[in-house]
């Protein structure tokens, strides 16, 4: 049989035909071929990646950042999630009456809100940052397309101002920018977490694509601070300072038996609830940071130094004239006495006498001393920007200046400072580290500063500036015997000392017969008639001291007249 | 043999079907475990809140002004406060 002699199957087709179609055809697989290859082989990461991203998420696990409390658990500072609206200019779409609608949930003119929203952007911005709960599930409601609430945490101080100098604050990014906030932003902070999952149609999460990797959570701190005291030392600071119509003032109450800082408030104050409007000025924690010639208040240091030698007694005698040259300057006694002991001259706070105490020692005897009790060193709290102060070395004093630093002038401390380093009086010569975190006692070890007898000699001295015939009668607390000393410094302005601008300080501690308790007090500038450092910060102490006192239930520790004696600790409603 | 190879058949059958119920009720328990942890995270942030709320209404300086003005309170003055001193039992 042959087909080509069929007539029916005898194909007419000129051989141009068949190569023309052949050829369309292989051209036509060669295109899916390379489109295929193209896909597959060459672009395949690009489409895998696609295809996950819409079932597949990366989620990242937000760290909440750890809770600051003070020594009894009390919050100071918690973060929580907070919903704040973010608008993406380029999708909104929505009616006046929406407009309206959010405008009064918001709580703002229409006119504001849409001033606010005619911003050109591309992005997105926040509208309103964060919002309340209330709020938050009112514009979810709306649903108006553009317009979204978004989850972030937003840091809390519950004690507001009463604390903030010591707890500090967080920026809009969560990072510690002052205070005990930043000193342990990375304990603080903890790390957010990754994890990977598929979703199936509806959202649901349906499996991890790899292992979780967890979020970190910040760590929780507990400071030394008590909370009850602290706002004992902020109210009566503040009230100080408004009735001496003072410019500033810190108060530092420190635990005598630990070096844990109880206490520690400043005037001018902040909230650090409120993010704006923040000024540098009210946000220094003075006691820390500031320094001032600490005046009388280092006269106890020039007692310890002439016991420690031998070279006098507390009932030594000594003359004090009213005036008494050194080199060109004269030193002068407000409140002159002919003769006194050692003891009385801390307890009249003497000028001359000081300066004799100090003079009978070289200027590197009396600079060790100094330097032993941690001036010009930095006290070591771990607070950011402590200072050290300003101790200059022996060898370059001049005599005038040997013998004003016997009474306090050419140095320069911080309250903390100074008031750590009352410590070695109260503590039997021992000074503790400090600490703004609470801590166990057996985890510590002091350093020996004074011996006990000369800690115990200038503590009976310091108590009888407390007595009848000191300079700190105002700063007695009914029930406890107290031992303390007071400190009047002129100021320097511009280089020179001022003559009507004062420092009024004091600093002390009870109970006498066995310290728990040193707290410090300075009012910078009191402007209202009295400025001695026993009337002034005095007071401040005295109150202070008493409501803390009951507040760690120590037993009281003086005879019972004493109490008698005293009204000024409790005034009528003033007390907590 | 070819009746072992039914028996195989057989538990190849039921493996899969096991597999098919497992998967399943992992599936099913992932949700569970996915709403449980939802829910003990917002149960956490409630804590939170609470805790803040708690703490702003004990805050010292509401107390104080809210015992003086609300309640009348006063400190009381020095010759009504008696101390007492606990004796260890013998």
């Amino acid at each position: 049989m042959n087909y080509h002699s069929r007539k029916l199957l005898k194909l007419n087709l000129a051989p141009w035909r068949m190569a023309t179609v052949g050829s369309l055809l292989l051209v036509g697989l060669t295109v899916v071929a390379a489109r295929a290859f193209y896909l597959q082989g060459l672009n395949t990461d690009y489409l895998q990646g696609k295809g996950d991203a819409v079932a597949n998420r990366n989620l990242t696990l937000p760290a909440q950042r750890g809770q600051v409390t003070d020594r009894h658990g009390q919050l100071l500072a918690i973060s929580t999630p907070v919903e704040s609206l973010w608008a993406r200019p380029g999708e909104l779409k929505w009616t006046a009456a929406q407009q309206a609608q959010l405008a009064k949930v918001l709580g703002m003119p229409v006119s504001e809100l849409s001033k606010k929203m005619a911003r050109k952007t591309r992005g997105e911005f926040s509208v309103r940052r964060p919002v309340t709960p209330e709020q938050a599930v009112k514009i979810a409601a709306m649903g108006v397309p553009g317009l979204h609430l978004r989850r972030e945490f937003r840091r809390y101080y519950p004690a507001g101002e009463v604390a903030a100098h010591v707890v500090g604050f967080t920026n809009v990014d969560d990072l510690g920018q002052e205070g005990v906030e930043r000193a342990y932003q990375d304990w603080l902070a903890g790390r957010e977490g990754q994890r990977q999952i598929m979703r199936d149609r509806r959202g649901n999460t349906i499996r991890d694509l790899v292992p979780i990797k967890t979020a970190q959570l910040g760590g929780n701190l507990a400071l030394a601070l008590d909370l009850n005291i602290q706002y004992l030392a902020h109210r009566e600071l503040a009230a100080a300072i408004a009735k001496n119509k003072a410019k500033g003032g810190s108060v530092v109450v420190l635990d005598a038996k630990t070096g844990e800082i109880l206490a520690l408030a400043n005037q001018p104050i902040f909230n650090p609830n409120n993010r704006r409007n923040y000024k540098p000025g009210p946000m220094r924690n003075r006691a820390v940071i500031d320094t001032f010639e600490p005046g009388s208040t280092i006269k106890p240091f020039v007692a310890a130094a002439v016991l420690e030698r031998g070279l006098f007694h507390p009932d030594s005698m000594i003359e004090t004239p009213d005036n008494w040259r050194v080199g060109n300057k004269l030193v002068r006694d407000t409140h002159p006495h002919s003769q006194l002991t050692v003891s009385e001259i801390i307890q009249k706070s003497s000028n001359v006498g000081a300066v004799k105490l100090a003079m009978s020692l070289t200027p590197q005897q009396y600079w060790e001393v100094l330097h032993r009790s941690g001036f010009g060193e930095l006290p070591g709290s771990g607070f950011p920007g402590e200072t050290a102060g300003r101790l200059r070395d022996a060898s370059t004093w001049k005599p005038v200046e040997h013998a004003t630093m016997a009474y306090g002038y050419g140095l320069s401390v911080s309250l903390l400072q100074l008031t750590r380093a009352y410590m070695a009086f109260a503590n039997d010569g021992e000074v503790m580290p400090l600490s703004f975190l609470k801590r166990e006692p057996q985890e510590i070890a002091g350093e020996r500063v004074f011996s006990p007898s000369v800690a115990r000699e200038v503590r009976a001295m310091m108590e009888s500036v407390t007595q009848e015939g000191g300079t700190g009668m105002r700063t007695r607390v009914p029930g406890y015997r107290v031992a303390g000393k007071t400190g009047t410094a002129h100021k320097l302005v511009d280089g020179r000392y001022s003559p009507d601008r004062y420092l009024s300080s004091f600093v002390g501690m009870a109970p006498a017969s066995n310290p728990r308790l040193i707290i410090g007090v300075v009012i910078d500038e009191p402007s209202g008639g009295v400025y001695y450092g026993g009337s002034v910060a005095g007071p401040v102490f005295a109150q202070v001291m008493a409501a803390s006192l009951r507040q760690l239930a120590l037993p009281p520790d003086a005879p019972e007249t004493a109490t008698l004696m005293t009204h000024n600790a409790l005034r009528a409603g003033g007390g907590a | 043999m070819s009746r072992l190879n039914v028996v195989l058949a057989l538990l190849l059958m039921a493996c899969a079907l096991a597999l098919i119920q497992s998967q399943h009720r992992s599936r099913t328990y992932f949700v569970e475990l996915e709403r449980l942890k939802k829910q003990a995270h917002g149960l956490d942030e409630q804590w939170g809140q609470l805790q803040l709320e708690q703490s702003t209404w004990a805050s010292p300086a509401r107390v104080d002004t809210l015992a003086r003005t609300r309640l009348g309170l006063i400190a009381p003055p020095n010759d009504r406060v008696r101390i007492e001193t606990l004796t260890a039992a013998p």
